[in-house]
């Protein structure tokens, strides 16, 4: 997948709080929990389905954490998979209807 | 032919007045017995009417709990009821069994409950100097344990399932809360549902001082818990059947807020009386606000 196609978007199936600066998320159906870290969760926020990952990642994360870019990028990468594994988020190749209000 | 007249005894748990009628003057008397104490001269909120079978059905299976068109629809091998959300009406079938009418009077007040901002959680729970502490924690963490060690003047609310509600959400205060601090905090009521104490709790309420996750160790100790791992317990320990993406929502959002508000804490303690000078002691506020 190129990495510059990538988009993301929140699924319906979740519930999400935030609570003491960690970003609490559930999956409804199965009731799996996840705590998200700062960088995770600008992420998340910004899961439109709309903007590329590459652009949130820019935007969002190298812009407010000192991180180098490269490795900010594989580390989405690595998060964006693992949550879409879990139903948390929706990955495509094309731009999504993102499922929950922000 | 002429129908049996229904008679009803109204049982008030948790400031819910429901009425629970039949045809059967015999389950009427095993209800009035069973929750003695609870029995309410309130006008009911909600009224559920039990018709009774003749055979005796197998509680085995799990529960499901699901809605249909506006109403749940509650199943176990044992019962089959129904509930209606917005008339405050539902019918039950089952057998003369308390632990089924138990488990039906459980799940429909775990239903009111999740939309008023409360639950019904699988903890242990006391009023100790006009406050509630619950203790929670896995099968054989020590909730029962807690409860015996209670010292005379400890106020039992339950030793298997407490009865949390905001303090908001309570038209008629049976204990209001004069700590200004607690305004907006949750309160804790006694429930007759009994665990292996086999003795129900009192009906009164008191404002909720903590919520402490138990394990048993060789000295008495509060420690903090993370604010996920406290959201985790806490969930893990909410008694909620509905499979309703709607209502788990919101009990997620209910538990999130009762993290908030509430102190919560890991209580390792040895099994002896000296646990409660440590509760008694205690004067945390919430880490997770």
């Amino acid at each position: 997948m190129p990495e510059n196609c990538i988009y993301v978007a929140r699924s319906s199936a979740i519930a999400a709080r935030a609570l003491a600066g960690e970003m609490m998320v559930m999956n409804s159906a199965d009731s799996t929990f996840f705590t998200l870290n700062e960088v995770a969760t600008a992420i998340f926020q910004a899961a439109d389905g709309r903007t590329p990952l590459r652009e949130i990642v820019r935007d969002r994360v190298c812009e407010q954490f000192d991180v180098d870019p490269e490795q900010a990028q594989a580390d989405a990468e690595q998060f964006v998979t693992e949550l879409s594994s879990h139903g948390i988020l929706l990955v495509s190749h094309q731009p999504l209807a993102s499922e929950t209000p922000r | 032919m002429i129908a049996a007249p229904r008679k009803a005894a109204c049982v008030e748990i948790g400031g819910i007045p429901i009425a629970l009628s039949t045809c059967d003057e015999g389950f009427l008397d095993l209800l009035r017995r069973r929750y003695d104490g609870f029995l309410s001269s309130s006008r009911p909120q909600f009224e559920l009417e039990f018709d009774l079978t003749s055979t005796e059905l197998a509680s085995d299976g799990d529960v499901r709990v699901r809605r249909e068109g506006g109403e749940w629809l509650l199943q176990r091998g044992d019962f089959r009821a129904r509930w209606d959300p917005r008339s405050g009406r539902g019918s039950v079938r089952q057998d003369a069994n308390p632990y089924s009418l138990d488990s039906v009077l459980r799940i429909v007040h775990s239903l009111i409950l999740a939309e008023r901002g409360g639950f019904l959680l699988h903890s242990a729970s006391a009023i100790c100097d006009g406050r509630a502490y619950l203790f929670s924690g896995v099968s054989g963490a020590g909730k029962t344990t807690m409860t015996r060690l209670a010292p005379a003047d400890i106020t039992l609310l339950t030793d298997e399932i407490s009865y949390v509600r905001p303090n908001d959400a309570r038209p008629n205060d049976v204990c209001p809360s004069s700590d200004p601090q607690n305004a907006h905090g949750y309160h804790a009521f006694g429930t007759p549902f009994s665990g292996e104490l086999a003795k129900a709790g009192e009906n009164c309420a008191a404002p909720i001082a903590a919520l402490f996750f138990l394990e048993q160790g060789p000295e008495n100790r509060v420690d903090e818990l993370p604010s996920a791992d406290a959201v985790r317990r806490l969930m893990r320990n909410i008694l909620f059947f509905a499979e309703d993406k709607g209502l788990v929502d919101k009990l997620f959002a209910t538990a999130c807020d009762f993290v908030a508000r509430v102190p919560i804490r890991r209580l390792t303690f040895y099994p002896d009386s000296r646990v409660w000078d440590e509760i008694r002691n205690f004067h945390g506020v919430p880490e997770h606000a």
